[in-house]
């Protein structure tokens, strides 16, 4: 079974490993993502005003596009399923809202396609025992982190994801490839977002602890499933380093990369070249190479 | 009827703790037969655990104690413990009880109550009294001041149900009390009017994802908190905490824990949980001096006669750190418990670097107060507590006659609510009696 499938600005350039890396992936798992035409930016923040029509109709001109072409659509990155998600319930939920923004876009979505994380298409669709069953190279001895960010699950009663206080789908994911799933209390704090944009100390804040954390509790790498994420706390480690000079770099990965290694694919394939922090002597000495 | 069909002048209270005892005493008193029904194998409950009360700081077992034993003696009133109530027939003046009185494998007729069986008895598991904290033995009573003072085999923790040997309690009771045969059984009461005082319950720590889940071994509800300060608790009255028994330096306490709470917990307030924290506070740095407690609260509601001067008197006194806001994480880092509040007075976010925590969790009613109130035919709200015939001028009534509420059942209550409701509803059914 194939997925329809948005890959979102950032996935198209700054974490083109996160995009590669699940194409690749999926084919080895026996699907193909389908990218969606003529697609367009999600919006990138679900708005709080309730009468900010305008900020709805990104998210919803993707979705009734989908709609047009399936009954489900699949992201990767952690922000755009926030906001397409939150956008189709809020689309399912309220007539009035719906009414206009199909005014608006010209189509006549009723909300009724299914938004997935490619984590929940493993989870649910593959299995992780069955994904286990796959691996062709486990990630034995590497302690990585799962860092889950707040996107994936917040506001719990519209993304309904996993726990909303102690999710461990990712660590479950993670025990799957055969590495050592690390729990630290800061796996759901938030990264700093696009305080790194505005005010850059903040951000680098957050970064520190929740690294911090996670080095403090065995972590050897770090696992991302969001692009934003992944540039506050691997892009600007350097900024770390550079308030915190005890601070020991760590790399990032996106959970894709773990998977396409997990999978057999060539180190070479996966992109390391766009991660800050290189992860390759920590995977030499782990001996994953 | 009764025999003859005349109108039968003795109740049945359901329920033993300050408002079933209360009621009970009062009826008793007045003259009238009682029979008290207790789930549990003796009578006072959630009193009992209770090491001091607010706002006099009485020491809760010096109160309540008295009132046990005149329970026990009273030679009106006839004790059915350990025996909850299978169905219900009948209307006001003859109602027809039947009660399921459970095996606790000791013939209780001979039991002397010496607690040999006790002592020796080889299986500990953690203590429900004790809130999971102490060990208690798979025989055992309540507590050393238990009313009646005699045991119960739990059979899901004794080795003979489970392993089928040991037998020590049998070996070592000197009256040959034990029966490892004894079945439930059945009997039947007949009385003219029912209050029911069943009580109420906590929601469980482990509810609140936020809090860890119950998995944060130093984070404790408030029950649990009597306990530690309780002399016959798990610590002797020492405020150790859990994990390693240390006295902890740095105390947080965070009121509203699951009240007030509408979209993920109960919306109501729960009444006692202001006063109960400023009281474990207090009692707190009473025992540790160099200690500092903090409260995180979204108000302080003190309505109570002397409450307000009590709260006071711990912030201005004692230097108990009141901070409003909420708590919306608590982690383990290392041998500390990490909280991370908001003081909304200032605007700060919190941290706290904490020993322990303890968690002024919500009032709720008892799991099994629905299906009591079902046998009756009495109503209970969308929380499980028991409903009363009129809000404001009828109190302590159903809308079954003869069937009267009195304590936390009805609703969250503190002592002197709780014991005013339960002489209130004592007091209707006189009213009642002496009509026929």
């Amino acid at each position: 079974m194939d997925y329809l499938y948005f890959p979102g600005c950032t996935l198209n350039t700054k974490a083109k490993n996160f995009d590669q890396t699940a194409r690749d992936c999926s084919r080895l798992l026996g699907f193909e993502l389908k990218e969606l035409k003529n697609w367009t930016c999600c919006g990138a923040t679900f708005p709080l005003a309730t009468d900010n029509i305008m900020a709805l109709l990104p998210p919803s001109r993707i979705l009734a596009t989908a709609r047009e072409e399936g009954t489900t659509l699949t992201t990767l990155c952690a922000i755009c399923f926030n906001v397409i998600k939150r956008t189709n319930r809020l689309i399912q939920g309220d007539g009035e809202k719906k009414d206009k923004i199909n005014n608006f876009i010209e189509k006549n979505y009723q909300g009724d396609l299914q938004v997935l994380h490619y984590l929940e298409i493993l989870k649910q669709d593959v299995g992780f025992p069955q994904l286990k069953e796959k691996v062709k190279k486990p990630l034995e001895g590497l302690k990585a982190a799962a860092y889950y960010g707040c996107m994936l699950l917040r506001p719990f009663k519209e993304m309904g994801f996993d726990d909303k206080e102690k999710p461990t789908l990712f660590e479950d994911f993670l025990e799957a490839l055969g590495a050592k799933a690390v729990e630290f209390p800061y796996k759901i704090e938030c990264c700093g977002s696009f305080q790194s944009v505005g005010s850059p100390d903040v951000a680098t804040e957050c970064a520190h602890k929740i690294l911090g954390s996670a080095l403090k509790n065995g972590a050897e790498a770090m696992v991302s499933t969001c692009p934003m994420c992944t540039f506050n706390i691997d892009h600007k480690q350097s900024d770390i380093k550079q308030k915190y000079s005890d601070f020991k770099p760590v790399p990032v990965f996106y959970f894709t990369q773990l998977l396409g290694m997990a999978m057999g694919l060539d180190y070479q394939t996966l992109g390391f070249e766009q991660n800050a922090v290189d992860p390759l002597p920590l995977l030499k000495e782990k001996g994953l190479l | 009827m009764g025999e003859n069909g005349a109108f039968i002048k003795r109740a049945m209270v359901i329920g033993g703790g300050i408002a079933g005892i209360s009621a009970s005493i009062d009826l008793g008193n007045g003259g009238y037969e009682v029979v008290l029904v207790e789930k549990l194998p003796s009578i006072g409950g959630r009193m009992l655990q209770l090491s001091e009360t607010f706002p006099t700081l009485d020491c809760a077992q010096c109160t309540l104690t008295p009132k046990t034993v005149e329970t026990g003696q009273h030679p009106r009133i006839k004790l059915l413990t350990y025996s909850e109530v299978d169905s219900v027939q009948g209307k006001a003046g003859d109602f027809r009880v039947r009660i399921r009185r459970k095996a606790a494998y000791v013939d209780w007729e001979k039991c002397t109550g010496c607690g040999l069986c006790q002592q020796k008895c080889p299986s500990k598991n953690p203590s429900e009294f004790d809130r999971g904290m102490g060990l208690g033995k798979a025989i055992h009573t309540l507590s050393p001041q238990a009313v009646p003072n005699k045991p119960v085999i739990n059979p899901s923790q004794c080795r003979y149900f489970k392993e089928k040997k040991c037998r020590v309690c049998e070996k070592v009771c000197p009256v040959g009390a034990i029966d490892y045969e004894q079945q439930d059984r059945f009997v039947e009461e007949r009385v003219g009017a029912i209050i029911t005082a069943v009580g109420f319950d906590l929601i469980p720590k482990e509810s609140f994802g936020e809090y860890g889940y119950g998995n944060v071994p130093d984070v404790i509800d408030g029950l649990a908190f009597e306990r530690l300060n309780s002399a016959s608790g798990p610590t002797t009255g020492e405020i150790r905490r859990p994990s390693d028994g240390k006295i902890p330096k740095e105390v947080v306490f965070i009121q509203c824990t699951g009240s007030r709470d509408p979209d993920r917990y109960m919306p109501y307030c729960s009444r006692v949980c202001c006063m109960y924290t400023a009281k474990h506070a207090r009692l707190y740095k009473h025992k540790v001096h160099d200690g500092q407690a903090y409260i995180f609260y979204m108000d302080i509601r003190s309505t109570g006669k002397g409450y307000e001067e009590f709260i006071q008197q711990g912030m201005e006194e004692e230097g108990i750190l009141y901070l409003r806001g909420r708590v919306s994480r608590i982690f383990r880092d290392g041998e500390k418990v990490v909280v991370w509040g908001v003081d909304t007075l200032t605007g700060k976010k919190v941290e706290v670097s904490a020993d322990m925590v303890v968690l002024a969790t919500a009032i709720v009613s008892q799991r099994d107060t629905k299906d009591l109130a079902g046998k009756l035919g009495i109503k209970t709200d969308e929380y499980g507590f028991l409903t009363e015939a009129q809000r404001k001028l009828r109190p302590v009534e159903t809308d079954v006659e003869g069937i009267y509420i009195a304590g936390c059942a009805q609703g969250p209550k503190d002592i002197a609510d709780a014991v005013a409701h339960a002489n209130a509803a004592a007091s209707k059914v006189q009213g009642l009696f002496a009509k026929h």
